[in-house]
């Protein structure tokens, strides 16, 4: 009797709940795809249609009017201070990133070895850099590696160290670049290894100090494997923000001394803004897509394999 | 017999290792102290810099005292800022930008997020690939492009764009917005299915399951979001640098380094207390919410 019951009502609801469920159905992918217009317009109209609008950009002469080709490109190519750029830009990408990644390691666990009580007070002290905007802490820097007045060479004078020309000569800018930007760069590094340390089990490190590892075997044999995926992929992101970075260069140094601390993106702005051959400045920026494409793929495919992992 | 020596034998050398391991963990302690110091010095030496530059008057920035002590400590330099109007109108372009730029990257990645984390529809999978690989487009490689699409769409519209604070609504979003869809993708999809669909039996829209459920459960990550939007607007540089030159137009990153520093004449001073007063409000934001700032700085890479 309870069965029929049952079955009666079920029936009885069955059909007006299948045709509102269609409904839902058919509105809900209408309503979704309303829901993410906004977002659909703005990539297309203001990054994908600007990212393909530059490679035809870069086929123009410089008063936009005549196509070239590739001729912009071969120009380039026959620019000594264009294969200058590519090596800095390279020598500053990748000298950063290994530094903040090495930094931001040891930080990393120097802080996770503290007491738990203390970690947040460290932690928040050394994000300091990251918070600050570039632009601010760059003019702090401008100013510490101020030509007469630097407060880093009045310290190395009391030791009698003389005075270092931060960004008057060539190899000492290109230092101080990197190390502005491991200065800004590595606190993150320090926040995502300490995350990843912090999802290490214990018992792991309990099993292989059981098993009599000593420090060096922990971290090669425990610590280093279950922090890979985190380490690759901060690795990556960085890489991408260091190579196309703009901010250090352009207010420490703007590409002097003679171009020599040049990157793509400041050279672009050299050439496009304050040059007024925006194809040239298009062309040049075009030579970050590669790396920036390599990078963008790995980052991807950790994703995706961690995704489907889940 | 031999068993028993043996047994005596790791008696005697376990006990002292205890003691050494004890001792071991102290010593690593004691440098963990030590390295956590030095880098702590190396990561606030400019900040604190900066302040001590800003509490000195002209006159003993260019004496040869000490540069790290500050001998006739002094406000002038904030006095003559906060008074100064061009000073003020930096900060004013900065704030309506950044509020702004806020609030439309809100109200364009939430529902956007929300319909590509709960109601897929042709594409959305493909969608949210792309909106995380166009977080990875930086802005360098666009600003030309977009510079001479906007020097074109005056010549169409005569609707002028360039040299307008207002252009950087329309460009900021494209630096926050993928981002802000993409963390709160990783926030709506860790909320149980169960909760949404108990939402929809009860008769709720969309709408309000987006309203009433999500936004409540996954308020952490917005306010992550919302650090993240507003740290980004505030700091940007190359976009106002490209395309703001007037004065009166200028946000704070761009103002101070292009109109303190005026015909090669460095005062210092006031760049410092300039600089300092433009790092306050993303300081301020984090001393306050730092556990909502650093779950959005690590939800960017640990998500997805």
């Amino acid at each position: 009797m309870v069965d029929a019951v049952i079955q009666r009502v079920e029936v009885g609801a069955r059909p007006r709940q299948r045709s509102s469920l269609r409904k839902h159905m058919q509105r809900k992918s209408t309503v979704a795809f309303f829901m993410a217009l906004p977002l659909i317009l703005l990539i297309a109209l203001l990054v994908i249609y600007p990212a393909l609008y530059s490679l035809h950009l870069a086929t123009l002469n410089k008063s936009m009017q005549r196509f070239v080709g590739l001729s912009n490109f071969t120009f380039l190519f026959k620019r000594e201070t264009f294969w200058m750029v590519v090596q800095q830009s390279c020598i500053f990408a990748i000298t950063a990133v290994i530094f903040k990644a090495i930094i931001g390691f040891f930080v990393a666990h120097f802080v996770h070895n503290i007491p738990a009580k203390g970690q947040r007070k460290w932690r928040g002290m050394l994000l300091v850099p990251w918070v600050i905007p570039p632009a601010m802490s760059c003019l702090a820097w401008l100013w510490l590696f101020d030509p007469s007045y630097s407060a880093f060479n009045w310290i190395l004078a009391k030791f009698g160290i003389g005075a270092i020309p931060w960004t008057g000569d060539a190899y000492w800018a290109r230092f101080s670049v990197i190390l502005i930007n491991v200065w800004i760069g590595a606190p993150f590094f320090m926040i995502m290894y300490l995350a990843a340390l912090k999802s290490v089990p214990e018992q792991l490190y309990e099993a292989a100090a059981i098993d009599g590892a000593n420090w060096w075997q922990r971290m090669w044999y425990v610590t280093l494997p279950m922090m890979r995926n985190i380490i690759a992929i901060t690795a990556l992101f960085s890489l991408i923000v260091t190579f196309a970075n703009f901010d250090i260069v352009r207010i420490i140094t703007a590409g002097g001394p003679i171009d020599k601390t040049h990157v793509f993106a400041t050279w672009s702005f050299w050439l496009g803004i304050q040059g007024g051959d925006i194809p040239l400045g298009a062309c040049v920026s075009l030579f970050m897509v590669p790396i920036l494409a390599i990078a963008a793929t790995f980052i991807l495919r950790d994703i995706n394999r961690r995704g489907s992992e889940v | 017999m031999a068993v028993a020596t043996v047994a005596s034998a790791k008696g005697a050398a376990s006990r002292p290792r205890y003691g050494s391991m004890s001792r071991n963990r102290t010593w690593a302690l004691r440098w963990s102290y030590f390295f956590l110091v030095l880098f702590a010095i190396f990561f606030l030496l400019p900040p604190v810099y900066m302040l001590i530059t800003s509490l000195k008057t002209s006159q003993e920035i260019s004496a040869a005292t000490n540069p790290w002590w500050v001998f006739h400590p002094t406000l002038e330099n904030y006095r003559g800022l906060l008074t100064s109007n061009e000073y003020l109108t930096f900060f004013r372009n900065s704030a309506l930008v950044s509020v702004f730029v806020v609030s439309v990257t809100m109200l364009i990645s939430v529902p956007a997020a929300f319909a590509l984390s709960r109601m897929k529809f042709w594409g959305s999978a493909t969608l949210a690939t792309g909106v995380f690989l166009t977080y990875l487009i930086p802005e360098t490689l666009l600003f030309l492009p977009l510079f001479k699409m906007f020097a074109m769409f005056k010549e169409a519209t005569d609707i002028e764009l360039i040299n307008r604070w207002w252009v950087l609504l329309i460009l900021y979003p494209t630096l926050t917005v993928p981002f802000c869809t993409w963390i709160m993708i990783g926030y709506f999809a860790s909320i149980p299915k169960e909760l949404d669909e108990a939402a929809l039996i009860d008769g709720a829209s969309w709408m309000q399951t987006l309203t009433k459920i999500f936004i409540p459960v996954a308020l952490p990550g917005l306010i992550a979001a919302t650090i993240f939007a507003f740290t980004v607007s505030w700091a940007q540089f190359l976009y106002p640098l490209a395309f703001t030159t007037s004065v009166d137009q200028l946000v704070l990153p761009v103002g101070i380094i292009t109109s303190l520093v005026k015909a090669d004449v460095y005062n210092w001073g006031q760049i410092m207390t300039g600089a300092l007063l433009g790092a306050a409000p993303p300081l301020i934001i984090y001393a306050f919410l730092m556990d909502y700032y650093i779950a959005g700085l690590t939800a960017g890479a640990t998500k997805g």
